[in-house]
């Protein structure tokens, strides 16, 4: 089976609450492990995707036949030879497998091609005819939702608003500020990629790197027009995901190449066609207006949001949901008027980002309470105290946080970790602002301290059916050596759930030897997306069902054998005892009579929809996160050097330390590139950087030290008492880093990124508060103040 | 796709002549990524890799000549006593992985306006030791390098050497990029000084179609530096940076803006000297 090797892991392992190391670790670390772009058959065929090189354009016509004449090519495709269904989308079908009369984005597929040869796939793709008419793009949100609709579903994708207590009240000090935040990439190592296999039944074996395989499953049976169960899915190894893989990009193309041609087909997109092939962060442009009373109390907040959604919605219903729901930061506001839109325009399309909605709204919120901080002269982090949530608040949609809700505690932790002593690199010079290019000297450079607090819900919320399943099978060899077999469609995207579903096995059934399964379609349900932070909780909560289901049969068989009623026996480290007569059977005697096979289905708590006021429970679950980031700036070229960051994160319990561990560092340099260089470049929604030379992803001298002090409140509802962990170290690292830029300069900086020219050509201090007044000492190891 | 491996000059020579249009391989490191971008379609290659000619450097007491091969690690391990400018501008570009790849040669025949060793080289007044079948000869850098990513270089010529005068007082090379490490530089300055002629060095790369010197900027600091206390005043040492910045020539695009560029050549300018004359001093 192609990519196989690789993917079906054997482990033994130790329970819950040990930093048990990854089984995949060693072989990525080594390049052993096999990933989508390796996946390999004998005499397969190549694909490749002919894309838009206009933004917005009629297409009047498309001519595959100077592709099908150049030797080699075995297929070429467009609109016209999807047999199904003709457009995709994860939440509407609005997008189009192929364009047929409109390009609505830079980039878009027109046509795809299979040849015996990538390089002669290349050129044939090239090779096909279009006649485009241009059409003037709308690229900016604002003008979007006045224009005329650039699709039949019209240009505003969804409105979501919230009015919360008494719209009319008004605080004794109010601060007001827009702010905006730019378009930021995945960026994950491992481009799109995968092989599809044409199967004798006439449906198709797909090998792919994604986050959710049932729900590709049913867009790709959709537009092949086939039945669900003639699409197998498998999970190929998977280089990075955050959000990027939600959507479907080759899935289509490639199974409709496979069927036409009869024969395998892979397809590998280069770093550039990657960053045409997945949707990115949405770009949004914020207004917050904050009142508060003389003691510091909030009073209402103000906001109007606006994401741009680009050419299709993708995710952006949700994502705009979570901004306006999100839109205050953890804090408590009896008063909020929010309306936050999501629109369609011709930018790239914006979908599924780690942080998704809260990153951008954070940006907001924690520049306008150091705002508010400065005007009513108290310090900031007394401020986010003094209105941090508790447990049993309100948030702003009316829904009372039943969960544990450890805001004080976070920000706690944050800022009482201890402050960098020093430059500590091998060559100081490096460590500066400006790095390897020897830019600054020390007296360049000033210093600045930042903090900022954030929240986010966990799995889907609005009233979505977010279940997970899971398979255990449980069987004996002939040495009485016991093994769990576990079947979860559950994308390990390097969130580390194969460590995890080693350590459950252990923790609920005892030391027995666990293979996990490929993730596929057909040996068991859907796990639902690896998004959302969610998978600990309901990937996690299916294979502790599932664990369960497996105990009371073995319960039964043990009472069968030992003659005693089930109630009488208890599970005991694969054993089970009589708790009546003492007598033992090993779950290896039981499993002689067969292996026990059982798949179980965890739902989490059902959750409302939002109302006409955006009233409602909503959302399952919270996690929160505070940082502190200390920032060197060198005022006279504006380059910026993350010194340090130090976070308090509340994980319920770390089920892994060391897993939690590395999501807080790789989440926190996602956080810090945003804040200070990561941005796809539009120009009149052209992309200008689709390249790793040009879009800029932190390296280790740009990565800080990281302190974290994990918060271990169990949530109640919770599997195992674990929160998801993957999300909050992105959403308020990189506007911890902004507040401490602020700090350092004195410039208000309303924009993310951050530029070297928004530091280095501003022409004074433009903060409201007054920079000579050093508050970093508040901020720092001793807050005596709190 | 014909692929020749000479192990001389003169063999390299001979193969770029029996194969006009052979695209010359140093490191590949510009090379390649064109190729896997899609950009050339190269139909032969000659690979200089094993051309010991290409290899190793000499000093005497007025320059120093570098072979056309000599990588970036290779400068940085070798050359930071000697020429500590070009050792800092071969630390500053790309990773680990492109440094023990990319080469002396290849960076001056790329010719791009962002190079980064090409302003020190500018700066030491460099001369191109060129090989090709009608002979050799020896352009000055500021010559070979015509436009951006283009040469006077004739068909079927190699690049066999670099010579740089000997510095005789401190360089110093600044490098400005929106990331701290593996960046393509936005601005660029390699500013040195001479104590004993009592001039001033002053080139500079990102902000014009080649790397340029800043004539009036350096007779301004030759002018107004003390030469006896290795110091000048503030305000000639910003108007210095001033100057540099107003001879740059900077665009805009999607890496930085013109605005920035000039700012940034003066405040690295500025620098550079301050450098230069604290380590004199």
């Amino acid at each position: 089976m192609p990519g196989s090797s690789g993917m079906t892991t054997r482990t033994r392992t130790t329970g819950l609450g040990k930093s048990e190391l990854r089984p995949d670790g060693i072989p990525k670390v080594r390049g052993e492990f096999a990933f989508s772009s390796d996946l390999w058959m004998d005499a397969m065929l190549w694909g490749h995707t002919l894309r838009s090189p206009h933004v917005s354009a009629r297409i009047r016509s498309v001519d595959l036949r100077p592709a099908l004449a150049i030797p080699g090519v075995r297929a070429a495709i467009a609109a016209s030879d999807v047999p199904g269904r003709p457009t995709f989308g994860l939440e509407v079908a609005d997008q189009p497998v192929f364009a047929s009369d409109v390009v609505r984005y830079h980039g878009e597929p027109i046509a795809a091609v299979a040849a015996d040869h990538p390089e002669t796939a290349r050129l044939a793709a090239r090779a096909v005819l279009v006649e485009y008419e241009l059409v003037e793009p709308v690229v900016d949100a604002e003008v979007a939702l006045r224009s005329d609709p650039l699709h039949p579903d019209g240009n505003l994708f969804r409105h979501v608003r919230i009015r919360h207590g008494d719209p009319g009240i008004v605080g004794d000090v109010v601060v007001e500020g827009t702010y905006e935040v730019g378009m930021q990439d995945q960026a994950f190592l491992g481009p799109e990629s995968g092989l599809a296999v044409p199967g004798e039944d006439g449906g198709v074996d797909l090998y792919i790197a994604t986050q959710w395989l049932h729900v590709d499953r049913d867009q790709i049976a959709a537009s092949l027009g086939l039945p669900a169960s003639l699409v197998r899915l498998h999970l190929a190894g998977v280089g990075g995901a955050f959000g990027g893989r939600e959507d479907v990009s080759l899935q289509i193309h490639l199974c409709l190449l496979a069927l036409r041609c009869g024969r395998p087909v892979k397809m590998v997109y280069s770093r550039e066609e990657s960053f045409f092939g997945h949707v990115h962060r949405h770009p949004a442009k914020m207004w917050y207006r904050h009142h508060a009373d003389y003691a510091g109390n909030l009073v209402k907040v103000e906001a109007r949001l606006v994401l741009d959604g680009g050419a299709y919605l993708s995710s952006s219903n949700a994502v705009v949901s979570n901004a306006a729901c999100f839109a205050p930061g953890p804090y408590r506001v009896a008063n909020a008027t929010i309306d936050a839109y999501a629109v369609r325009t011709n930018n790239p399309p914006c979908g599924a980002m780690r942080g998704f909605g809260s990153v951008q709204v954070c940006y907001g919120h924690e520049a306008q309470m150091d705002k508010l901080a400065a005007a009513l002269h108290v310090d900031p982090v007394d401020l986010r105290l003094r209105n941090a949530l508790r447990r049993y608040d309100r948030m702003i949609t009316g829904q009372v946080l039943t969960g544990v809700v450890p805001v004080r505690e976070v920000i706690e932790a944050a800022v009482g970790l201890p402050m960098p002593s020093g430059r500590c690199l091998e060559d100081p010079a490096l460590s500066l602002p400006g790095g390897a290019g020897l830019s600054a000297d020390v007296s360049d450079v000033s210093r600045g301290v930042g903090v900022a607090v954030s929240f986010k819900n966990i799995a889907y919320s609005e009233g979505f059916d977010d279940y997970a399943s899971a398979r255990v099978r449980l069987e004996s060899d002939d040495s009485a050596n016991v093994t769990a077999t576990v079947f979860i469609a559950t994308a390990e995207v390097g969130q580390g759930f194969v460590t995890l579903a080693g350590q459950i096995i252990a923790e609920e059934l005892g030391p027995f030897g666990v293979v996990l399964a490929q993730a596929n379609t057909s040996d068991v349900g859907s796990a639902g997306s690896s998004s959302a932070s969610r998978q600990t909780w309901m990937s996690g909560g299916a294979l502790m069902l599932a664990c369960a289901a497996v105990r009371h049969i073995l319960s039964e068989r043990a009472a069968s054998e030992l003659d005693e009623p089930a109630a009488a026996v208890a599970y005991d480290t694969g054993e089970l005892r009589s708790t009546v007569s003492g007598r033992r059977v090993t779950a290896a005697e039981l499993l002689i009579s067969g292996p026990i096979d059982v798949e179980e289905v965890y739902h989490h708590r059902p959750t409302m929809a939002l109302d006409a006021d955006g009233q409602g429970d909503a959302h399952l679950s919270l996690m929160f996160a505070a940082h502190r980031a200390v920032v060197d700036v060198d005022r006279g070229l504006g380059l910026v050097k993350v010194v340090q960051v130090s976070t308090g994160q509340d994980v319920g319990r770390a089920l892994n330390p060391l897993a939690v561990t590395g999501q807080i560092e790789g989440g926190i340099a996602q956080g810090i590139g945003l804040a200070v260089m990561e941005e796809i470049i539009l120009d009149e929604g052209r992309v200008r950087n689709a390249s790793f030379t040009d879009y800029l992803i932190p390296t280790s001298l740009d990565m800080p030290d990281v302190l974290a002090t994990l918060i271990e409140q169990p949530e109640p509802e919770a599997p195992f008492g674990a929160k998801g962990v993957g999300e909050p170290p992105t959403i308020s690292s990189g506007p911890a880093v902004l507040a401490a830029i602020r700090a350092a300069t004195g410039l208000e900086l309303t924009r993310a990124p951050v530029r070297p020219e928004h530091i280095a050509l501003s022409d004074g201090i433009h903060t409201v508060s007054d920079p000579s007044e050093d508050r970093s000492s508040m901020l720092a190891g001793d807050n005596a103040g709190l | 796709m014909a692929l020749a491996v000479p192990s001389t000059l003169d063999e390299a020579i001979d193969a770029v002549a029996g194969a006009p249009d052979a695209q010359l391989l140093a490191g590949g490191t510009d090379f390649c990524v064109q190729v896997s971008f899609g950009l050339r379609r190269p139909t032969g290659v000659v690979s200089l890799r094993r051309v010991d000619d290409l290899r190793g450097w000499s000093a005497d007491s007025d320059t120093i000549t570098i072979g056309a091969s000599t990588t970036y690690t290779a400068m940085i391990e070798q050359l930071t006593g000697l020429l500590p400018a070009l050792a800092g501008a071969a630390r500053s570009v790309g990773s680990p992985q492109i440094r023990n790849m990319g080469t002396l040669g290849g960076n001056v025949a790329t010719a791009s306006p962002a190079g980064d060793t090409l302003p020190v080289l500018l700066g030491l007044d460099a001369r191109v030791g060129l090989a090709g079948t009608t002979g050799r000869r020896s352009v000055a850098l500021h010559d070979l390098v015509t436009g951006p990513k283009r040469t006077s270089m004739l068909p079927g010529e190699i690049i066999v050497d670099v010579t740089t005068r000997r510095p005789r007082g401190p360089q110093h090379f600044l490098k400005v990029g929106t990331r701290n490490a593996m960046v393509i530089s936005i601005a660029s300055a390699a500013v040195g000084i001479d104590p004993e002629a009592e001039t001033v060095s002053c080139a500079l790369g990102s902000v014009g179609p080649v790397p340029l010197r800043a004539p009036q900027a350096e007779a301004f600091a030759a002018s107004e530096i003390d030469w006896a206390a290795m110091t000048a005043s503030d305000s000639a040492l910003a108007r210095f940076g001033s100057l540099a910045a107003s001879e740059a020539s900077p665009i805009d695009d999607h890496r930085s803006s013109a605005a920035y560029r000039r700012a940034a050549v003066a405040v690295i300018a500025e620098r550079g000297l301050r450098r230069c004359l604290r380590d004199a001093g």
